[in-house]
């Protein structure tokens, strides 16, 4: 109990005396998360409602691929990104590793599924509702897609918070690809992963308390637009 | 509420300008044992005054910081394992390795001391005692510099650890700081680096049972990677890092790391 009060108390003064470099820490594990899951949705919410309004051969097989790949472990995620990025890699020429885009490449890969996967089944949902509908508008594909999504997207809110939730909660990719360089590459995770490895368990646990508190506090930022959006339009 | 909100938010955007700034800066793998003792906290700030050159460390076990610079990942190394580092050198991956400093490794265990560790006359004797007594030990096992020294250990220990089975040998695969911690947790003994002992807080009973025997000796040395093998090496900054390191300046400023007063690590560049 004593360590869970030292860890409250080592929490509240990180976040009481704004201490620069911790700023730093929760600026990039923000940026990083927040990039990675931007680009997920701008990939994976289209083909998520192209998924569910497509049919061809070997669709089935994608979607339980894609359903499956939301469960991908993020060590493996970030060695194959590492292999891909290092000097002696393929892409090793554009010296990416080590970077933060090195880990908006790997956290965007663990977070495309399930932005995918999710909003798959919320537009197929919605197109068992309104399909016949639309069809006898006689809408095109692109407007279809348009419609959906727009129609569904309270529940693709859900998804995509639930891809920042994997995105910022992630130690094992962003410690490969990153390499937790002091200043440049440490997020949240890998700091709290260091404090512990250095046995300093307060410190760790004050930095989780502090990373549990951005995410809520994200989270509740979009419940509150959501709410506000929703009475606006009725 | 929603102004100290805005500030708060403004301030985050605009708190790092020292990542932009470091334009000019070579990576360096090393061990966590030099990074987690705050070795580096002490000498890259002076460095970086002297030649506006930051060092940006990776640290990892010697064998991976061996691994990543035979990749080309790194531009130089400061790692402790003087066969592997040897190796590296002959296959073409490295040059000019150069002596940095040393210092020592410990052997810690529980304060009731089981295996009655305490007084043995030779560091291979009180693995012996360990073995024979099958008190926990637990071991890196994750072919660090740290790992690979505790297994010439038991070589002249003349103990089979690879024969030991699960019981009291345990191989964690791991850091040096998460290997202690498993090891206050499960009241056993390991070999650990003096720097990463000192700076390390979650002690519980651990405490130093065996130390100063010549075995437990621990060189570091500098090698920069061959800039032949890879394009993008940054040689010209590293080479800049591997002279000041192992000259005058650097090895004064190793000298003068302490933490509580007690100096950690001890040049000995020639």
């Amino acid at each position: 109990m004593l360590d869970l009060a030292a860890a409250l108390s080592s929490a509240m003064a990180l976040v009481t005396s704004l201490d620069p470099q911790m700023l730093v820490i929760v600026r990039l594990s923000v940026l990083v998360s927040g990039s990675a899951v931007l680009l997920a949705a701008v990939i994976g919410l289209p083909l998520g409602a192209l998924l569910a309004l497509s049919d061809f051969p070997g669709r089935g097989a994608l979607v339980v691929a894609i359903n499956a790949c939301m469960g991908l472990p993020p060590v493996v995620v970030g060695l194959v990104v590492y292999l891909l990025l290092s000097r002696a890699g393929p892409l090793g020429e554009f010296g990416l590793l080590f970077t933060p885009s090195a880990m908006v490449a790997a956290q965007t890969v663990l977070v495309l599924p399930i932005v995918a996967a999710l909003s798959r089944q919320v537009v197929a949902d919605l197109w068992e509702e309104y399909g016949e509908q639309l069809r006898s508008l006689g809408a095109s594909r692109p407007a279809v897609v348009a419609t959906l999504l727009w129609d569904g997207r309270f529940s693709l809110l859900t998804a995509i918070l639930a891809g920042f939730g994997r995105a910022s909660a992630e130690v094992g990719a962003v410690m490969i690809v990153g390499g937790n360089i002091n200043g440049v590459t440490r997020t949240m995770t890998t700091a709290i992963a260091l404090e512990t490895s250095k046995g300093d368990l307060a410190l760790a646990l004050g930095l989780g308390i502090i990373l549990i508190g951005l995410v809520t506090a994200v989270n509740a930022a979009v419940f509150l637009l959501g709410h506000v959006a929703r009475r606006r339009m009725g | 509420m929603l102004k100290r909100i805005m500030i708060v938010a403004a301030m985050l955007f605009c708190a790092a300008p020292q990542v932009s700034a470091q334009e000019r800066f070579i990576t360096l793998a090393s061990t966590t044992s030099t990074d987690q003792s705050g070795l580096f906290g002490h000498l890259l700030p002076m460095f970086r005054a002297e030649t506006g050159i930051w060092v940006r460390v990776v640290a990892v076990g010697t064998g991976q910081a061996l691994k990543l610079g035979e990749r080309g990942d790194a531009d130089a190394l400061l790692v402790h394992d003087r066969a592997g580092e040897d190796k590296f050198v002959a296959e073409g991956f490295g040059i000019d390795r150069r002596d940095v400093m040393y210092n020592d490794f410990v052997v810690v265990g529980p304060k009731a001391d089981p295996a009655g560790v305490k007084g043995a006359p030779s560091v291979a004797e009180a693995f012996k005692r360990i073995a024979a007594t099958k008190a926990p030990f637990a071991s890196r096992g994750d072919d660090s510099g740290t790992h690979r020294s505790e297994l010439r250990i038991w070589k002249s220990a003349g103990v089979d650890v690879k024969a030991a089975g699960s019981g009291w040998y345990r191989e964690l695969g791991s850091g040096m700081g998460p290997t202690l911690n498993t090891a206050a947790g499960m009241n056993a003994y390991a070999l650990a680096d003096r720097g990463t002992w000192a700076g390390f807080k979650n002690r519980q009973s651990l405490v130093i049972v065996s130390e100063g025997d010549r075995s437990l000796f621990n060189p570091y040395g500098s090698i920069l990677v061959n800039p032949a093998r890879h394009a993008g090496i940054k040689a010209a900054d590293a080479v800049v890092w591997h002279r000041w390191l192992t000259g005058p300046k650097g090895q004064a400023a190793i000298a003068g790391f302490k933490i509580d007063g007690e100096q950690l690590f001890f040049p000995d560049s020639k």
